[in-house]
C-alpha cells in the first residue's frame, strides 16, 4: 500500500504518551482484526481499480475514465440525490414514531418499536415481490384505483420510487438510535427548561431534539450511506443508474475483466466515509453527556384524550404503511395463484408444509450466525467508540473509518475476497478454510459492523467523562471503569447495535451466497434465494421469508423488552 | 462443539471417501454447484440417492456467473464435484480455463444433434441433458386487461400496441437471453437482427437484470410479455399461472449442460450423476411439473403429457436456425455490452424516439404524405445504426479491449461511452424527425 507514505507516521514516544498500554494493545488487536478480514480480502479484489490494462502497472486513468464517462456521473448524482431525499423521508416517518413512544405514555410502546423496526427485515427476493404486487404497476393498490378512478400512482417508478421504497426500508435506522438517545436525555435538562417557562414544540426544537442529536445524526448518516450503497432496492425497482448497482452489475458480469466496477466501489468507499467524517464534524465541539442517568430518559406524559386520538392515529397510520410489505409477504405466503389480480385466487397452507423439512436448519444456522457476528460487532464497536472518545489515541480515527468503509463494499466483493484469501488455508483435514462456516460469520460481523459502531459511538457520546472520572479517583482501574462504569451506561446503545447488526445479518445475501460451501451451512437468505428461482416456489419462498421475519421479530421484541426492564430497573418507573 | 467435531468427522470422510473414491462404487457426498431452483433440483436429488444408495447429493444453488466464479476461485484446493446449469457459454468458459474434466458417458439413446444443436460438447467435457428453445411468454389477464394480441414473432413485439408492455432480461445478465439476442442476430443478419432488436426494445418496459425476474414479472402481472427460455413458462403453467407461450419461427433449442469439474473430490459420484440424468430414469425426472424440460432422450416423449413439446418430431423445431457456437463466442462481451450501452441505459431515449415513431406512423395511416414518410424513414433508420459493424465485433482489438488483453489499446470504459453517446445523440435526432413528421401528417 503506497498509499501510507503519505500521511505522517507518529514516532512510539508519540504513540506511548497518546495513551496506555492496554487500549494500545487493544486498538492493534482491532486494527489487526480489520487488516485481516476488511482490508487483505478487499485489496486482493479492488487493486485492480489501479492498474493499467495490459501493462498491470499503477495508474490513476481509470478514474479518469469514471469522471469522463456520462453514465458513471450520472449515476454519481442519482446515488447522492436519492440518499438525501430518503434522509429526508426517513426522519419524517421515524420522527413521530420515536418521539411519541418515548416520549409519552404510550401503551404499547414496546410493541410499536419492535413492529417500527422489521422494516430493516426485508427477506431478499421475496420482500421485493410482495412490494410489486402490493405497490407495482399492476399491484393492488394501483389496480383498485385504476378500477375506481381510472388513474395509476407510479409508487414504484424511477427515483422517486427508489426514494419511496427506501424509505420506508431503512427509517428504522432514525427510529432504534434516536429512541435510544432520547430515553437518555437527562430530565433534570428537560424539567430545567420548563421551569424557565419552556413548553410544547419550542422545548421540543430548542433542548429535546438538539440533546437527541448523537442518536439522530448517527441514524441519518447510517441511512445516507446504506441507500449510497445500496443495490438491492434500486435492482428491485430496475434502476440501473445509480452507482451501487453499476458497480454490481459490472463485478458480476463473466467475461469482463475491466476495471471500473472496483473504481465504482473505490467511489462507494470514499462517498461512504466522506459522510461518516462530516457527520463526525457536525457534532463536533459540543458536549451531549449528561451525567444523571438514573431517570431513564425523558419524563413520560400522559395523553390528553383527543391528543391519544390524534396521536394513535398518526402511528397506526405510519405502521400501517411501513408493513405494508410484510403484509404482502403474508398474502404470497398463503396464496396459490397471485396474478394481475388485487388479491390471490385462493389460500392454501401448503407451502408452509413445504419449508417445514427444510426451515429448521435455515433457523439454527441464522441464528447462530446472525448473533455471533452481531456479539463481535457490539464487542469492537463498543471498544472502538470508546477508544475514539476517550482517548488520545493517534489514529484512532482510522478505526473508525475503516470499519465504516465496510459499509460502502458491495457484498459480492468481500464473498470473492474472503475466497481468495481464505481458500488456499487448509483447516487440518484439508478442507480449505474459506469453506469453514465461521468464514461466513466474520463476513457478516465485517459487513454489518458499521450498524453497531454508530450506535455505539452514539450512546457513549452521551455518557458523561467525570462519571467516569469519578469511579478512577475513587480507585477503579480503567478496565474495572469500564466494565462496571462504562458499559452499563452504554447499555441501551449496545443492544441497540446488536439488534440491528443481528437483524440485518440475518437476512443478508450477496456475501453469503459467495461463502455458502454447503447446504447444511445456509442461513434463512440462502435458503428463500434458493425457493425463489421458480414458479412453484414462490408461495415456499414466501413462507420461509414469513418465518424469517417472525423469528427476527421475536428476537427484535425480546430485546426490547430488555431494554424496557433495565430502565425500569434503574429506579425510574413511569 | 458439536458443529466443530461434525465438520472435522465430516472432513475425514471426505477424505477417506476421496481416496478410494477411483477405485470403488460411488459413495459419500457429491457435490453440485448449480443455477438450477429447488424445484429442479430436488427431484433429481431423491431420485438419484434412490438409484444409487450410499450416495448423497448436495445442492448448492447460485446463478450462473457466481457459480462460475466460485469454481475459478477455488481451483486449487476444489472441493465441487459438478457443474450443473443451462447456458453452453458459461460451460465453454470453464472448459478455456481447463475446469473441467473428461468423461464419455455411458448412456445410450441420445442423438447428436437436438434440432441443429450438438447436445454434447465435441472434445467430451459437458454433455446436455435437456434441451430448450426461446420464446415469447404472456400472462393471459394482462393481455385481456390490456386488449394485447396473441404474439407469435419476434417483430410483433416491435407493433405499437405492445409499447411498454414488454421485459427481457440484459443479455449480459443471462446466459439464456444472451442466446435468445445471438440467435436473432445470426438467424437475421447483424444489421436486419440488430434492426429488430431495436425495434423490440423500443417497446420494452423494463431490461432486468436477473433471468427469472422477467418470468416472475410475468406470472406476476407486473408486465405482460417476457422473453423467457421455455421451460420457465411450462413450469409456471404447471404452477397453474395464468400465463402462454410461443416458440417464434426464428428461435433455435439449445441444450442445458452437465459437467465434472476438473479435480473433483468425489469423481465416481460425479460420473454416477452424470450417467444418471442421462440415463432414461433420470431423462423421466424432467418431465415433472415443476421442472418441464425437454429430455434429450427421443423415447422419453412417449411417456410425456398431451401436448408437451418435442423437437426431434414437432415441425417447429425443424426449420429452426442453426447455431454457430464459434461465432457467438468469440463476441459475446462486444454483443452484451453493446446491448448494455445502446439499450438498457438508453431505454428512455429509445423509447421516445419509438413512441414519437408510432404516433408518426398511426397519423400518416389516416393521412398520407409522402414528405413524412419519408422523414419516418429517416427516423427508423437513425434508431437502427451501429457503431459497430459485424467483423469489427470479433475483431481482435475490440475483443482486447474487454479480456484485458496485453496491448495497449481502447479501454472498455471509453468504447462504452462513445457508444453509448452514439446511440443518445441518434435516438435524440430519430425523435425529432419523427415529431417533424407527425407535424406534417396532421
Amino acid at each position: 500500500m503506497g498509499g501510507f507514505a503519505l500521511f505522517h507516521l507518529p514516532t512510539i514516544g508519540q504513540l506511548r504518551r497518546s495513551a496506555t498500554p492496554g487500549q494500545f494493545a487493544l486498538a492493534l488487536a482491532i486494527f489487526i482484526f480489520l487488516i485481516l478480514f476488511l482490508v487483505i480480502p478487499v485489496g486482493t479484489v479492488i487493486y485492480v481499480a489501479f492498474t493499467e490494462r495490459g501493462t498491470g502497472s499503477f495508474t490513476l486513468v481509470n478514474f479518469q475514465d469514471f469522471f469522463s464517462n456520462d453514465l458513471f456521473m450520472r449515476s454519481l448524482w442519482n446515488s447522492i440525490w436519492v440518499s438525501a431525499m430518503t434522509v429526508v423521508w426517513a426522519s419524517v416517518i421515524a420522527l413521530p414514531l420515536a418521539y411519541l413512544t418515548t416520549r409519552f405514555e404510550f401503551r404499547g410502546a414496546v410493541l410499536i418499536q419492535t413492529l417500527g423496526f422489521l422494516p430493516l427485515v426485508m427477506p431478499p427476493f421475496v420482500g421485493a415481490v410482495a412490494l410489486q404486487m402490493l405497490f407495482g404497476r399492476n399491484g393492488t393498490f394501483n389496480l383498485l384505483l385504476d378500477d375506481t378512478f381510472g388513474f395509476k400512482i407510479p409508487f414504484m417508478e424511477g427515483l422517486s420510487g427508489v426514494v419511496f421504497v427506501q424509505a420506508l426500508h431503512y427509517f428504522p435506522f432514525i427510529l432504534v438510535n434516536l429512541s435510544t438517545s432520547l430515553r437518555n436525555i437527562d430530565r433534570s435538562m428537560e424539567e430545567a427548561a420548563q421551569n424557565l417557562g419552556c413548553s410544547g414544540f419550542r422545548l421540543f426544537r430548542r433542548v429535546v431534539f438538539p440533546l437527541a442529536m448523537p442518536g439522530f445524526v448517527a441514524g441519518a448518516s447510517l441511512v445516507f450511506v446504506k441507500v449510497f450503497d445500496d443495490l438491492a432496492t434500486p435492482l428491485l425497482l430496475n434502476v440501473k443508474e445509480m452507482l451501487a448497482p453499476q458497480a454490481y452489475l459490472r463485478v458480476t458480469s463473466i467475461g469482463i475483466a475491466d476495471p471500473m466496477g472496483y473504481v465504482i466501489s473505490v467511489m462507494l468507499i470514499v462517498g461512504s466515509v466522506l459522510v461518516v467524517w462530516l457527520s463526525a464534524q457536525a457534532l463536533k465541539g459540543k458536549d451531549y453527556a449528561t451525567v444523571q442517568r438514573g431517570g431513564g430518559g425523558l419524563s413520560k406524559r400522559k395523553l390528553k384524550p383527543l391528543e391519544g386520538l390524534m396521536a394513535y392515529s398518526v402511528v397506526v397510520f405510519l405502521l400501517a404503511l411501513v408493513l405494508m410489505p410484510h403484509f404482502g409477504l403474508l398474502l404470497m405466503s398463503f396464496a396459490t395463484v397471485w396474478s394481475f389480480s388485487p388479491l390471490p385466487d385462493a389460500f392454501t397452507l401448503s407451502h408452509y408444509g413445504r419449508v417445514f423439512d427444510d426451515s429448521w436448519v435455515y433457523v439454527k444456522n441464522t441464528l447462530i450466525y446472525a448473533s455471533m457476528a452481531a456479539g463481535i460487532d457490539v464487542v469492537i464497536g463498543t471498544a472502538i467508540a470508546y477508544l475514539m472518545l476517550r482517548t488520545k489515541l493517534i489514529g484512532r480515527h482510522w478505526l473508525d473509518w475503516l470499519a465504516t468503509a465496510a459499509l460502502a463494499i458491495p457484498g459480492v466483493v468481500i464473498g470473492i475476497g474472503y475466497l481468495r484469501t481464505f481458500y488456499d488455508i487448509s483447516l487440518p483435514g484439508g478442507a480449505p478454510l474459506a469453506s469453514f462456516w465461521m468464514i461466513i460469520v466474520l463476513a457478516l460481523a465485517i459487513r454489518r459492523l458499521p450498524y453497531a459502531l454508530r450506535a455505539c459511538v452514539a450512546a457513549l457520546q452521551q455518557v458523561s467523562v467525570s462519571l467516569e472520572e469519578a469511579a478512577e479517583n475513587m480507585g477503579a482501574t480503567k478496565a474495572r471503569t469500564v466494565r462496571r462504569i462504562v458499559v452499563p451506561l452504554m447499555a441501551g446503545g449496545i443492544l441497540a447495535g446488536f439488534v440491528t447488526s443481528f437483524s440485518t445479518a440475518a437476512v443478508e445475501l450477496s456475501a453469503t451466497l459467495m461463502l455458502v460451501q454447503a447446504n447444511a451451512d445456509a442461513p434463512l437468505a440462502y435458503g428463500i434465494y434458493v425457493f425463489m428461482q421458480s414458479a412453484a416456489g414462490r408461495g415456499a419462498g414466501a413462507a420461509l421469508g414469513v418465518v424469517a421475519v417472525v423469528f427476527v421479530g421475536l428476537c427484535a421484541f425480546i430485546t426490547h423488552l430488555i431494554v424496557e426492564r433495565s430502565q425500569r430497573s434503574k429506579g425510574f418507573e413511569s | 462443539m458439536t458443529r466443530s467435531l461434525a465438520a472435522t468427522t465430516f472432513a475425514t470422510v471426505v477424505l477417506l471417501s476421496s481416496s478410494f473414491a477411483s477405485a470403488q462404487a460411488p459413495s459419500g457426498k457429491v457435490s453440485v454447484v448449480t443455477s438450477f431452483a429447488k424445484d429442479v433440483t430436488d427431484p433429481f436429488k431423491r431420485a438419484f440417492e434412490k438409484a444409487v444408495p450410499g450416495v448423497t447429493l448436495d445442492v448448492q444453488n447460485r446463478n450462473t456467473n457466481a457459480a462460475v466464479k466460485l469454481i475459478e476461485e477455488t481451483r486449487s484446493n476444489n472441493q465441487i464435484d459438478l457443474m450443473w446449469a443451462s447456458a453452453p457459454d458459461a460451460f465453454e468458459v470453464l472448459k478455456g480455463k481447463t475446469l473441467l474434466m473428461k468423461y464419455s458417458p455411458q448412456a445410450t439413446g441420445i442423438p447428436d444433434k437436438v434440432g441443429s444443436f450438438p447436445i454434447n460438447d465435441k472434445d467430451g467435457f459437458y454433455f446436455g441433458f435437456a434441451a430448450s428453445g426461446y420464446g415469447i411468454m404472456w400472462n393471459e389477464r394482462y393481455a385481456r386487461a390490456n386488449k394485447l394480441p396473441d404474439p407469435k414473432e419476434w417483430q410483433d413485439l416491435a407493433k405499437p400496441v405492445f409499447f411498454d408492455h414488454v421485459a427481457i432480461a440484459a443479455p449480459s445478465r443471462s446466459g439464456t437471453t444472451h442466446l435468445t439476442v445471438e440467435t436473432i442476430l445470426q438467424g437475421e443478419g447483424w444489421d436486419k437482427g440488430w434492426r429488430t432488436l431495436k425495434e423490440m426494445s423500443g417497446n420494452f418496459r423494463q431490461v432486468m437484470d436477473r433471468s427469472f425476474g422477467v418470468p416472475e414479472g410475468v406470472n406476476s402481472g407486473q408486465v405482460g410479455v417476457g422473453i423467457v427460455i421455455d421451460f420457465f413458462a411450462f413450469s409456471a403453467q404447471a404452477a397453474n399461472f395464468p400465463v402462454k407461450f410461443v416458440y417464434p419461427s426464428v428461435t433455435t433449442v439449445v441444450p442445458a449442460n452437465i459437467g465434472i469439474v476438473a479435480n473433483a473430490p468425489n469423481a465416481a459420484g460425479a460420473k454416477a450423476f452424470v450417467d444418471f440424468v442421462l440415463s432414461p430414469a433420470g431423462q423421466e425426472v424432467l418431465l415433472e411439473p415443476t421442472i418441464r424440460r425437454l429430455p434429450v432422450n427421443a423415447d422419453i416423449y412417449a411417456k410425456a403429457p398431451k401436448d408437451y413439446p418435442n423437437p426431434f418430431k414437432d415441425p417447429q423445431f425443424q426449420k429452426m436456425i442453426s447455431f454457430d457456437v464459434d461465432k457467438s463466442e468469440a463476441r459475446t462481451a462486444v454483443v452484451d455490452t453493446l446491448f448494455d450501452q445502446i439499450v438498457t441505459f438508453q431505454l428512455d431515449g429509445l423509447k421516445a424516439a419509438t413512441k414519437s415513431i408510432h404516433d408518426a406512423e398511426a397519423a400518416l395511416a389516416k393521412k398520407d404524405n409522402a414528405k413524412a414518410r419519408a422523414l419516418v424513414t429517416e427516423a427508423r433508420d437513425l434508431v437502427a445504426a451501429m457503431p459497430v459493424s459485424e467483423t469489427q465485433a470479433s475483431s481482435e482489438e475490440l475483443r482486447a479491449a474487454f479480456t484485458g488483453g496485453k496491448q495497449k489499446g481502447a479501454r472498455q470504459s471509453e468504447l462504452e461511452q462513445q457508444w453509448s453517446s452514439f446511440a443518445r445523440e441518434r435516438y435524440a435526432q430519430a425523435k425529432t424527425k419523427a415529431d417533424e413528421a407527425l407535424k406534417l401528417a396532421r
